[in-house]
Formats: C-alpha cells, structure tokens, sequence
C-alpha cells in the first residue's frame, strides 16, 4: 500500500495569509479584533485590497461594508500599494506652522504627488500626519520610519533624491 | 404583563417641569413621553440611537455644556433645557451645515414635501443658507433594480446602516472615511446592484428621511416614506417592557 500523498507545500500565497491568520486566531477570531487584522494584513501586504478585506470579514464574521468602513475611516490603513519610499509630513499645529505647507508644495512641484499619492514609477510615496509627537523639531518629516528635523522644503527634496531606488 | 424593572426611579427637571422617569431612559424619551418636542434628525424609534445629527441637544444646567438628548440618560436631580436662543442658534446652524455640505435642491427632488431634513428647516426657520456652499460631486447609483442612491441628498444619520443591520441583519450599509469624506457605501464601496449582501428588502429607503434612498419610478415630490415600519414597532415594544 501507497504511504498517503504528501499535502501540497503551501504557495507563497497561503504563507503570508497564514501571517494573518496567526494574529486573529490570538483574538479568538473575535470581530473586537478587526483593527488588529487590517494591522496585520497592512503589515504583511503592503496595503490591504479588496481579496484580503473579503477574507478578513468571512474569518471575522463581520459584514464586508463595516471592514470597509473602518479601513477606510484610520489614515494609518492603505487600500492601494505604497512606493519603495515614504514621506510623511507632519502636519501638527507646530509643524504647520513652521511652514509644512511649503514643504507639500514644494513635493507636489518636484514630484507631481500629493497628500496619499505614490508616484507612477513607484518610487516615492507621500502622506501626512496629524502629529507625529515630535513638536519640538518642527517641521518634522518621517522618512522611510525616519524622523528629521529643523528641515526645510529643499533639504527634504535633496534627502529623497539620495535615497537608493 | 410588564416584567418588573430594576431601573430607579428618579425625578429630574425638564423645561422647569419636574419629571419623574427611570434612570435607564434617555433624556428625549422622557421628554417625549411628557410632551416636550425636541427635535431631531438622526433619531427613529425602534433603532439605537446614534448621537450622530447633533440636533436633539439639550443644555445640562450646572454643567455648562451640551448634550444630544436621544444618548444622555436621565440622572436624579438633573436640571435639563430643551430650548434657549443659543439651542435654536445651534441648531439652525447644524441644518445650515448639512445644507451647505451636500446638493439638498428641493425643487427637483422626489422627496419634496416629505422630506425630513426640509421640516426641520421650515420648524427652526432657516430660511437662507449663511454659509458657502461646498456643491460636491456625488454619483447617483441607480445600479439597484428597484431603488436609487443619490448621495447628494445624503445627511448621513446613518438610520439607513442601523436599519439594514438591527432589523433586517444583512448590514449592507456602512459608512466609509471620515469628516467631510464621509460616505455611505454598500458592502466594499461597490454599486448597490452588486451588493451580495444586500436582500432588496427596502427597509433603508423607508427610513431614509431625505430623498437619498427611494424607490424608482417616482416623479418630483412623488416619494412619500413609511418611517414607522411594523419591525421598528415591535422592536420599540419589546425594548420599553
């Protein structure tokens, strides 16, 4: 008698999913846990799409429009694909004060991208944020999870250009 | 039979009135039952309350701030204020805000004349709108065989959510993004004839107190809403015993 076939290695796919899978299974698949999930789909993805936000919402039991909802209502969750790079500009009262407009201006004209936007070319991504608690640096950016200080709108531009591609 | 209640009984003061109520009612629904109008928008009886439209809100005395009424319970000894010059003022201002957010044109919209949101204004007088309007550009979906939504007349009560997800369970409605973002989407932000989950049950368009949820097929003014729903009923009954 044939010993029974081997189950097929798992594809690429189903291990990442299992990733997922890991972090609702700690909650007890509870529905409480959404936030948790689209944290760990954003973490393993990238970004959350459409397929992983149908899967979260059968593995949690909750109605796909409230995944949506709630994915669409934090700004910390992505529902497109981010650059290699991203910019976040800070845009607390220190930091808007301390001209962070200029700085979007300045990465709208030397990029073409605004607030949320990735350039075509997948390069760079930029985003903003209501603060990122560093008040006393203003204007602060964070680069690639980086946080630079006292910089103005050029140094930004030269600090992104040096960035490998 | 009425089960017996563990909630206290308390007395509190409404409009200078002293009320008696149990302190697991709302402050509206104890101003309803003694007759004292509040208005609201967000608000049907039978569903949760939201707290979402901001009209209903009362003055607490004493503590020198606002609350909606259909979300704060009553308390013993509460002194509440249905209406002062600075309620009307507020709440002018909350429909003015609605007005100007959205594309509300009575004139060619099937709910004119049963229309909720355009009550409200003729009761609180807002005659004109003083602040600049934003005209957003809001698709209609129409891809539902029988029933259409025209965001534009959205004001976003979500009584159309609370519905599709307390009474009828299927929770096709949510709502998506945030502030002046936000919208009202079926299942992942796809056309409403392509919800799945959706049981074309038209409960949402019932309760819907704008022209942003009707059924098709209906001419200016021709849209005239059942808010009170049997299920809403029976669900307001079982919830006060």
């Amino acid at each position: 008698m044939s010993a029974p076939a081997k189950p097929a290695p798992l594809t690429n796919e189903e291990k990442r999913w299992r990733l997922v899978e890991v972090v609702m299974r700690r909650y007890g698949f509870s529905g409480d846990a959404l936030i948790e999930a689209l944290h760990a789909v954003q973490e393993t993805y990238g970004f959350i799409d459409e397929e992983s936000m149908r899967k979260v919402a059968v593995a949690l039991n909750l109605p796909l429009s409230k995944v949506y909802g709630v994915a669409t209502f934090y700004h910390f969750f992505h529902l497109k694909p981010k650059g290699r790079h991203t910019c976040v500009v800070c845009m607390g009262t220190a930091c808007y004060i301390k001209g962070a407009d200029a700085i979007m201006q300045k990465l709208a004209a030397e990029f073409g991208i605004k607030d949320g936007e990735t350039t075509p070319d997948d390069h760079l991504s930029v985003m903003t944020a209501r603060c990122v608690g560093s008040c006393g640096l203003a204007p602060a950016i964070v680069l690639d999870q980086q946080v630079l200080g006292h910089i103005g709108p050029d140094q930004i531009v030269q600090h992104i250009k040096e960035l490998e591609s | 039979m009425t089960p017996a209640t563990t909630a206290k009984v308390i007395t509190l003061t409404i409009d200078d009135r002293e009320v008696g109520a149990r302190e697991d009612q709302t402050i509206l629904q104890i101003a309803r039952e003694n007759g004292i109008r509040i208005p609201t928008l967000c608000f049907l009886e039978g569903l949760s309350p939201a707290g979402a439209c901001r009209l209903c809100l009362v003055e607490i005395i004493g503590t020198g701030r606002v609350l909606p009424a259909c979300t704060t319970y009553a308390a013993e000894g509460m002194k509440v204020r249905t209406t002062s010059e600075a309620l009307e003022a507020h709440r002018r201002t909350v429909l003015e805000l609605l007005f100007a957010e959205g594309n509300h044109v009575c004139a060619v919209c099937v709910s004119n004349g049963n229309c909720e949101l355009q009550d409200l204004a003729t009761k609180l007088g807002v005659d004109h709108i003083t602040l600049p309007y934003l005209n957003p550009v809001h698709a209609v979906d129409a891809s539902h065989p029988r029933f259409i939504l025209d965001p534009n007349r959205c004001v976003l009560c979500a009584r159309c959510v609370r519905v599709c997800d307390e009474i009828e369970g299927a929770h096709t409605w949510d709502i998506m993004g945030r502030g002046i973002d936000a919208r009202i989407i079926a299942d992942l932000n796809q056309p409403w004839g392509e919800a799945a989950s959706c049981t074309s049950c038209g409960k949402c368009v019932q309760v819907c107190p704008t022209g942003a949820l009707v059924e098709k097929g209906r001419a200016v003014a021709e849209m005239k809403k059942r808010h009170a729903l049997p299920q809403l009923i029976t669900r307001n009954k079982e919830h006060a015993s």
